[in-house]
């Protein structure tokens, strides 16, 4: 399964999938598989929830809950999702997310208000992305240093903004976006951005140019670039792409918690990565899903609410969410060998 | 921190300190009231004296609460015409922290006060120090051998706890299976646990006040609005929520705004300027804090340059300073909450 999809067919810009068939279906076929089993270790634990405490578990406010605690860092594990199929890793989210938090809510950027806010926090997202794309990409660094590099300095920097302080928000309608009244049909704003990013992210990888250029530079960079990518570019903008997922995730935050602080963010990098691997892409690189990815994190957030639904100690929880990670990993790896 | 001591130490805490104005305040009633002993150990006032360098190494100040330890220590030195503060750069590596103490030894300043990133590895620097003829007052984070300084000064971790019981147990002594909750702090560190011990143990007078929950943060806003929702959604009515710490409950706050909850009362932890705020305007299920307050940090400033010009406490018979002063976790509610303002932490 590792097999990395042919450069040359990801290089041309209308392509037929060497296996045949209509590019849907096979999509869809593949899809299904690795996806199955990852919704089967969603809905036991949706069992377990739903036996364990059956009235507080499955009622609307908790799915809401649920989803909305899934969406900040569902985001982060979009761009990066795209970044660990490219052959890449992005330690520096966490520190990203941090970092726009917190510039985002000064008191100077208040003042212009709910755009000043968003626009800050995505415009710091991207500038975080394009030095480590950079660095990256023609600094000839390795992935794992330039970012650890960045996790330092954004962390940093974001302390030295903040002197350690909570910069609480006073902007009315970032802070109202956060509260039930502005649910939509019932769907909390924020799991509405997220939907929107996973939809792009999916559209992007599955759909474009863009998305095979990616696999294509994960599965065999040297190939890629004989094929015609340049994948230094490619490579600059797929960093640029996870700025930008920090920056509207730090929006998100911003929403969700009212405040920006400088250890807002905190792990995401190992989350992220872990819900992107099991979610089924390849650490090495060249394969991958969002689908997978966004399972990966709601499968992390369910076991947490279901924890703490449960009233477990925090020993107890990490001891359980380890057990239960490797078992996912086990379940996605037996039923993607047997496709 | 042993419990035992704490309370001694609760004991000299709340003799000895009062806000923070440990010794700057007393000047007048010491002739009239505590004349029995021969005074002749002078009492440190705020007169200038001998002059006196004081070596300063704390913790990087990446929460609220530590930030205000580093501003309250520098605040008081500026005060003293005759203190000269060095402060180190703060940091919360081991290594490095001990490198800035050795510094300050070879600087051989008069006194040094060091909150340390752990009590425990800082230790032996700390016994370096006092073999040097440098007394070390120790902040908060305690070494562990008494040897390592010759006065230790911190909060109380267990009375916070105790003193959030109290003041839960007293405001729903008269409800009948009241049930309460608690957010507590970041569950690695033995503070957080002997928080939740003083609580447990005070909660214990009340036979009729069940504890039906306790989740964990870890001390951020980010943190304390994830762990609360999820507390919201589980338990759907209770009657009180003890959180351990004021910059968590930043977020707790928010969570319990969007779950647009107001049934129960809400103590917080620490004594940050929002937590006051809150409660002053008491608009919400915030009525109190208990504190920890970070005014030791100037206390421990008044406590080195007494040591260094070689003065006792006044208000005290003793000729000495004492060795070990606990911080009293007191409750701010409305009540009082005007008289702690000042002392808030952003």
């Amino acid at each position: 399964m590792t097999q990395p999809a042919p450069a040359a067919e990801a290089a041309t810009r209308k392509s037929t999938p060497a296996d045949g068939g209509s590019p849907w279906r096979t999509k869809l076929v593949r899809f299904d598989v690795r996806t199955l089993s990852l919704l089967g270790v969603l809905a036991a634990l949706v069992v377990i929830g739903g036996i364990t405490q059956p009235d507080s578990f499955l009622d609307t406010d908790n799915v809401q809950l649920v989803l909305t605690q899934t969406s900040v860092i569902g985001v982060v594990t979009v761009g990066m999702t795209f970044v660990i199929i490219s052959g890449g890793i992005d330690l520096s989210v966490g520190a990203i997310v941090a970092l726009a938090s917190v510039w985002a809510t000064t008191v100077a950027t208040q003042e212009y208000g709910f755009a000043g806010i968003l626009f800050t926090a995505v415009i710091v997202g991207m500038g975080c992305g394009l030095v480590n794309g950079l660095l990256i990409a023609y600094g000839g660094m390795v992935p794992f240093i330039a970012t650890l590099a960045m996790l330092a300095a954004g962390r940093g920097l974001a302390l030295q903004i903040t002197d350690g302080k909570t910069q609480m928000v006073t902007v009315d309608s970032v802070l109202d976006l956060g509260l039930r009244e502005s649910y939509i049909l019932g769907i909390p704003p924020l799991v509405l951005v997220f939907a929107g990013v996973t939809v792009v992210g999916w559209l992007l990888l599955n759909r474009t140019t863009f998305g095979r250029r990616t696999v294509a530079v994960g599965g065999n960079a040297e190939a890629a670039r004989l094929a015609g990518i340049d994948v230094r570019r490619q490579r600059l903008y797929l960093y640029l792409l996870s700025g930008l997922c920090c920056g509207i995730a730090a929006f998100l935050l911003i929403v969700l918690s009212g405040s920006g602080q400088n250890t807002n963010g905190n792990l995401y990098e190992l989350d992220a990565i872990a819900a992107a691997i099991i979610g089924g892409t390849l650490l090495s690189g060249g394969r991958g899903t969002i689908t997978g990815s966004v399972l990966g994190v709601l499968i992390f957030t369910t076991i947490q609410n279901i924890f703490a639904l449960n009233n477990l100690e925090t020993a107890t929880q990490q001891i359980a969410k380890g057990a239960i990670i490797v078992a996912a990993v086990l379940v996605q790896r037996r039923t993607a060998h047997t496709s | 921190m042993p419990t035992n001591t704490s309370r001694r130490g609760l004991l000299f805490g709340a003799a000895a300190l009062s806000g923070g104005a440990l010794l700057a305040g007393c000047t007048s009633n010491e002739s009239k009231d505590e004349d029995t002993g021969g005074n002749e150990q002078q009492v440190a006032d705020d007169k200038p004296g001998k002059k006196v360098t004081i070596g300063f190494a704390g913790p990087q100040a990446d929460h609220g609460w530590l930030n205000a330890i580093n501003d309250n220590a520098k605040e008081r030195a500026k005060k003293y015409a005759d203190v000269t503060l060095e402060s180190t750069e703060g940091s919360n590596d081991t290594a490095a922290q001990i490198g800035q103490v050795e510094t300050l030894i070879n600087k051989k300043v008069d006194v040094l006060v060091i909150l340390p990133a752990d009590g425990k590895a800082l230790t032996q620097v700390g016994l370096k120090a006092m073999k040097a003829g440098i007394p070390v007052v120790n902040l908060d984070r305690v070494f562990a051998s008494p040897q390592a300084y010759r006065c230790w000064i911190g909060g109380d971790n267990y009375g916070m706890g105790l003193s959030a019981g109290q003041y839960i147990g007293e405001k729903l002594k008269d409800k009948k299976n009241a049930r309460v909750v608690e957010l507590a702090g970041l569950d690695n560190l033995e503070l957080t646990k002997q928080r939740s011990k003083g609580f447990d143990d005070a909660l214990k007078n009340y036979p009729n006040i069940k504890k039906v929950a306790r989740q964990a943060a870890d001390f951020t806003v980010e943190s304390g609005q994830q762990k609360m929702s999820q507390l919201l959604q589980a338990q759907k009515n209770f009657d009180a929520l003890w959180n351990h710490d004021d910059d968590q409950g930043v977020g707790a706050l928010r969570a319990i705004k969007q779950a647009g909850r107001d049934d129960f009362l809400m103590v917080g932890g620490a004594g940050a300027l929002s937590a006051f705020q809150a409660i002053k305007a008491d608009d919400g299920v915030l009525k109190a804090t208990v504190l920890y307050p970070p005014t030791m940090a100037a206390s421990a400033i008044d406590l080195a340059r007494a040591l260094g010009q070689g003065k006792g406490v006044s208000g005290m018979a003793e000729f000495e300073i004492p060795s070990f002063v606990t911080c009293y976790s007191a409750v701010v509610d409305k009540d009082n909450v005007e008289q702690y303002m000042p002392t808030g932490f952003k």
